[in-house]
């Protein structure tokens, strides 16, 4: 094939200085920007260079309340929404009426918009001055007390957190099992059938090996989009998260950026990269694990 | 005799056993149904009560018999949300149509043209799809302050414009079409943009529609950089706008009018997915990603 350089770089241009402006040269000064000590925002002086940022945040109580919150938050959702998703696309895999129909509500929280919804969760789990509130007159009926799910305890918030990040991960989730299910060669079954091998060792033999790649893809997605909550937070406990001590990590960087307490953009990058760092080691945890587990 | 009656029990006792699991399965089912839609059911629901009557109800009822629209009315009237919407959709088309415009030709070059460096390039933008967004944003923050372009259509679309992953997608489907359709097109003397506009995008025309939907669905759920770049209402889009209502809304607490605008937030996107529903499916399934 013919050189057409020029040609080439023409058509890359756009994209290239996008990526450049918003993207390589904002990855280059976040790192810069967590090492500049004192860094003022009005003048854009700083003091020099070290790892101060770093020591603040990693000493920054609602920094470790953020972290914690997230930890427990990953916790919880990652396993039991994997859990529940590989059920789910199970039962939808075994049935033909009705499947189309059930896929197709499964699926309507992908495209909802997770700051509106979630107030709809705020309003079932919060009593008002002048009701409970629907889940908590549920819980009443079974003969517990009342409790505040948005202003309460914090196990209660984390619950409520939990429940709805579940709530919005469960799409994706579903979808890709199912079809990661749909593709198992039926061939596979057949011989298992003949065999007269039980359900259940089917499953185990057959199914969830040939699916386990696709199990850790959710797995690793999981984790990573788990580690990054924030908005599922907002929508439920409103922007000063700290105050309501939900905060998560992507909160304390953006509330450091903006806000009430903010302006501090070289903490926010030091909490930022400590993510990253996080992220990143918990990603290769999960790739040396799947080496030993993952049949490929 | 014994044995076709034994035969039959068999029988009888093995469809019972299908028909048990059969319906465990569909009540499963059915109840992770009802967990997802409740939430929809409940917000329709409370969205047509009165303020007066939401307020009455001690214990929620799960019907009314005396649905009202004077919610929907407040809605439109005592809070921006027709401004945020008409923000929402400048955003999401402006977008949209922007990053159509730089990824198609970038597919292009990296599919069809031969230039030095080009596999190195490639790999370059591959690993920029693992930069997580929570680190670029601060200095995009930065910047687009610095320039004084907060509170402006600019500063919100420019930074959400590209994504390396749709490069990707449609890089992917622009090489399955045949070399030979390219260099037919070059002897018959057709441009390279020519052939680029005449014949790959209408081949590829699935996928392209299938990248404006994940677009567009991101686009008006964006949340994130448009509360940092905005404080001024007047830019609002819609997921600031809802924080809003809910923050200092109505003058007091009204939740049935908060949920009608959380109602009339979430119309939009379920139509079109109701609309789209096989096309969006598909796409995300090859490449969405979402918790």
């Amino acid at each position: 094939m013919e050189k057409n350089n020029k040609k080439a770089w023409l058509y890359l241009l756009p994209a290239l200085i996008f990526l450049a402006v918003f993207m390589i040269y904002p990855l280059i000064d976040v790192f810069i920007y967590s090492f500049e000590e004192g860094y003022n925002s009005a003048s854009q002086t700083f003091n020099g260079y070290g790892l101060y940022n770093f020591e603040f945040v990693l000493h920054d109580p609602y920094f470790i309340q953020a972290v914690k919150n997230t930890f427990i938050l990953v916790v919880i959702t990652v396993p039991l929404s994997t859990f529940i998703a590989l059920l789910i696309s199970l039962g939808l895999t075994s049935i033909k009426k009705l499947r189309d129909m059930f896929q197709t509500i499964y699926f309507l929280p992908y495209v909802t918009n997770t700051l509106a919804v979630g107030l709809v969760f705020m309003i079932m789990f919060k009593p008002t001055a002048y009701s409970d509130g629907l889940i908590n007159v549920l819980i009443n009926w079974f003969g517990g007390n009342t409790v505040d799910f948005i202003d309460g305890p914090y196990w209660a918030k984390m619950f409520v957190l939990s429940f709805y990040t579940i709530w919005v991960v469960m799409p994706f989730k579903v979808l890709i099992l199912t079809s990661a299910l749909a593709s198992v060669n039926k061939d596979y079954y057949n011989a298992a059938r003949v065999d007269g091998t039980s359900s259940f060792r089917t499953f185990r033999k057959i199914t969830l090996p040939m699916i386990s790649p696709m199990i850790f893809y959710l797995v690793i997605t999981g984790f990573i989009g788990a580690f990054k909550a924030y908005n599922d937070a907002v929508a439920l406990f409103g922007t000063n998260l700290n105050a309501a001590g939900m905060n998560t990590i992507v909160g304390y960087v953006y509330d450091m950026l903006y806000g009430e307490g903010g302006g501090y953009p070289s903490y926010a990058s030091a909490a930022a990269i400590i993510l990253f760092a996080i992220v990143l080691t918990i990603t290769c945890i999960n790739l040396l694990i799947s080496k030993k587990k993952v049949h490929y | 005799m014994s044995t076709i009656t034994d035969y039959e029990i068999i029988e009888k006792r093995a469809k019972l056993t299908k028909t048990l699991s059969k319906s465990i399965i569909y009540a499963l089912l059915a109840v992770w149904g009802i967990i997802v839609l409740f939430p929809f059911y409940w917000m329709l629901l409370t969205s047509v009560k009165s303020y007066g009557e939401y307020s009455s109800e001690a214990i929620p009822k799960f019907i009314t018999l005396t649905p009202t629209f004077e919610n929907y009315q407040l809605a439109f009237t005592a809070v921006p949300l027709a401004d945020y919407f008409v923000n929402t959709i400048i955003f999401t088309v402006a977008t949209t149509a922007l990053m159509l415009i730089i990824i198609i030709p970038a597919a292009f070059a990296f599919s069809r043209l031969n230039f030095k460096g080009k596999n190195m390039l490639f790999m370059l933008f591959l690993s920029l799809m693992m930069i997580p967004n929570e680190l670029v944003v601060i200095t995009n923050f930065v910047t687009v302050s610095s320039l004084e372009l907060r509170n402006t259509f600019t500063g919100l679309i420019l930074p959400s414009v590209m994504s390396v992953f749709y490069v990707y997608l449609l890089k992917e489907n622009f090489s399955q079409i045949p070399d030979e359709l390219y260099y037919a097109a070059k002897v018959d003397g057709t441009s390279d943009f020519k052939y680029l506009r005449r014949v790959m995008v209408p081949m590829c025309k699935p996928t392209i529609i299938t990248i404006t939907i994940l677009k567009v669905i991101e686009c008006w759920n964006s949340f994130v950089w448009p509360r940092l770049v905005t404080d001024n209402e007047k830019y609002f889009l819609v997921s600031n706008g809802i924080q809003a209502i809910r923050e200092n809304g109505f003058g007091r607490e009204n939740i049935p009018a908060m949920m009608a605008a959380v109602v009339a937030i979430s119309i939009p996107l379920i139509v079109l997915f109701l609309i789209f529903r096989k096309k969006i499916m598909a796409g995300v399934a090859r490449g969405g990603t979402k918790g």
